[in-house]
């Protein structure tokens, strides 16, 4: 099940990386309204996980979740449409960079509320379980999620009825301003152990690593185990969102900001392909990213009529909130 | 004509819809011993897998419904204490409620919250008698409180077919009654019912209060003609069959085991007054704002809206309005 191939993992990472940059210059162009929580320097995590994964599984992520929606093969330019507010987006421009969602190819979601994919994500397993599938899934979070009493509560969930859930923590040492030492009393892996969850600790900015890592959980889950952890340990390269340099927080030290950017994903996985293939995925990543750009750009913007479109899938509609 | 128990008529809905649909399941604590009586019998019949116990863990299980219902089942969760709705307001309105619209449609959340004993059970103080059906109301969750047998059994019966999250609430003064039923069918969402005509006042009762309020309007029969209207939904909420109802009447009063502030009676008497010119002043008898129940049982019920208050108000916008 596995996606061992070199060249598509580096394209993954690639394919973020620059959709994030993109994302970033439409936010300070003032395409994108709201700002967006890039995923920059983080990028090995979603690829190398979304790497082990196969076509039932499901997963969801967080506000900081573009690349784990775009590793698990959403359409760039529908993604990009979502982002800036258009119909055309994955959400019908009604969720936005926070909410992007692709039912039909098992991603629930990024979600804004922190800790909140674990239940969810254990649920939705044990559904297609239950109906006989072979379904796994994966909850991405951040490292300022494990002090959320609803994710613990997933682990015991998830632990006691053995769903097969991967539990990704993306730590990159930071809740916002807040570091990990100052935040998480004991461990992260420890978090896990308390409920059997057995846990391991990678090299986030490997993708390569991580992908060995996931690849090898998935397996033992497929077969019987129940929910996993991983640890992996990055930095984001930028803001915690794009709003922060305007308010200019200042709490990493410069040297540790460069001290990690010298460990990039890219770099790294880029470094395992010949110069030529890695030209050609390049060209090829930027390509997809010109058209997403301009199909973003040229989409519809939602009506104001139908704001509220959508609300109950039900069919139920609300009254207006005028006269 | 058999005789059917508010409480074993919500057991008739859920086994009626475990039976009729395997995607139906039950979830929620102490339910496969049947803790609160209502889920008796249950797990022997389809079970454990079905019928699922789960831990003490409000926050996750009503999350890990949520994922269910994404992936296509059909959840219900009960929940034994109506102030655990307290915690979980999060997930159910920041996510069930919320995915719908934030997904543009690709997903449906139904999930049925289940509430029996809701309201004071007198005596369990402050942590165990809130009656929050108005804060469903307000985010624009389904939300529907039976005040009958044959309505408890037909509208969770709705609930669980419906294809959003609706909150039921079944208020511990109902869940003794007993009524002759013939039939039991399902009960339209947004639909109330007049379980009495009269000319002068429509009372609007929510939930265990329609008999009470039933009971003041035989009272006063000799001296004030009482309409009483159930609306059985809270949201969506009938407002024609109501606006229709005072249209007839002039005068509104409404009995509403809710707080006073931002409560469903003030709902009720706003949405009224946008569309009626009233003979008399609206009235209300509520929950003190704010109220905390007390545990000393007399401190209890002198919290909760009671008879002589409705009485008195109906008599005051009888005066008001001759």
């Amino acid at each position: 099940m596995t996606d061992a191939d070199p060249v598509r993992l580096y394209r993954t990472v690639r394919l973020i990386r620059r959709f994030e940059e993109r994302a970033v210059e439409l936010v300070h162009g003032g395409q994108i309204v709201g700002g967006i929580h890039p995923y920059l320097g983080q990028e090995g995590i979603a690829a190398g996980v979304c790497a082990a994964l196969g076509a039932d599984d499901v997963l969801a992520g967080t506000h900081r979740g573009h690349g784990h929606v775009l590793a698990r093969g959403a359409d760039p330019a529908r993604m990009l449409a979502e982002l800036c507010g258009r119909v055309t987006g994955l959400n019908a421009g009604r969720g936005g960079s926070m909410h992007a969602a692709d039912l039909s190819i098992g991603v629930l979601g990024a979600n804004a509320i922190v800790g909140a994919s674990g239940a969810i994500i254990t649920g939705a397993v044990w559904a297609h379980r239950r109906r006989g599938r072979d379904t796994v899934g994966v909850s991405f979070f951040g490292d300022g999620a494990v002090n959320e009493g609803m994710l613990l509560e997933a682990f015991n969930l998830a632990a006691l009825w053995r769903v097969p859930v991967l539990f990704v923590c993306e730590n990159n040492g930071y809740a916002t301003t807040m570091p990990v030492a100052g935040a998480v009393a004991g461990s992260i892996a420890g978090r896990a152990a308390a409920f059997d969850i057995p846990a391991v600790q990678v090299d986030g900015q490997d993708p390569e690593t991580v992908r060995v890592a996931a690849s090898a959980a998935v397996d033992r889950m497929r077969a019987g185990g129940g929910p996993e952890l991983i640890e992996a340990r990055t930095y984001r390269f930028d803001a915690h969102h794009t709003f922060e340099h305007a308010v200019r927080l200042d709490y990493r030290p410069p040297d540790e900001v460069s001290r990690a950017r010298a460990r990039d994903p890219v770099r790294i996985q880029g470094e395992r392909l010949t110069d030529t293939d890695r030209a050609a995925v390049d060209a090829e990543v930027e390509a997809i990213l010109d058209a997403a750009v301009r199909f973003a750009l040229n989409s519809p913007e939602p009506d104001p009529a139908d704001a509220l479109t959508y609300l109950y899938a039900s069919g139920l509609t609300a009254r207006t909130g005028g006269g | 004509m058999p005789r059917l128990s508010y409480r074993r008529a919500l057991t008739r809905a859920l086994a009626d819809e475990l039976a009729r649909d395997e995607a139906v399941f039950l979830l929620g604590e102490d339910v496969q011993v049947g803790a609160s009586l209502v889920t008796t019998g249950l797990a022997k019949r389809f079970g454990t897998d079905r019928i699922r116990d789960t831990p003490l863990s409000e926050q996750a299980f009503t999350s890990f419904a949520t994922g269910a219902a994404l992936a296509g089942l059909r959840p219900v969760i009960e929940f034994q204490i109506p102030s655990l709705l307290f915690l979980v307001f999060e997930q159910i309105v920041n996510h069930a409620h919320k995915f719908p619209l934030m997904t543009g449609g690709q997903c449906s959340v139904p999930v049925t919250y289940l509430v029996p004993g809701s309201g004071s059970r007198t005596g369990w103080a402050g942590q165990h008698s809130d009656h929050p059906y108005s804060l469903f109301a307000h985010v624009g969750v389904v939300t529907v409180v039976p005040a009958t047998p044959a309505d408890a059994y037909g509208l969770l019966v709705t609930a669980i077919r419906h294809d959003d999250p609706v909150v039921v609430f079944a208020p511990a003064g109902a869940m003794d009654l007993r009524e002759d039923v013939d039939d039991l069918t399902p009960v339209p969402l947004g639909r109330g019912r007049i379980h009495r005509f009269g000319d002068d006042v429509t009372v609007v009762a929510i939930g265990h209060l329609v008999h009470d309020a039933l009971a003041v309007a035989e009272e006063l029969a000799d001296q004030v003609s009482v309409e009483v209207f159930d609306p059985r939904t809270l949201y969506p909420f009938d407002i024609d069959g109501l606006t229709e109802s005072v249209a007839r009447t002039g005068r509104l009063v409404v009995l509403d085991d809710g707080n006073r502030s931002c409560g469903m009676a003030a709902e009720i008497i706003a949405s009224v007054v946008e569309r009626v010119r009233l003979l008399a002043p609206p009235r209300r008898v509520t929950r003190p704002d704010g109220a905390v129940l007390p545990f000393a049982p007399a401190l209890d019920r002198a919290v909760q809206p009671g008879r002589d208050q409705l009485a008195t108000a109906i008599h005051l916008t009888m005066k008001d309005g001759s």
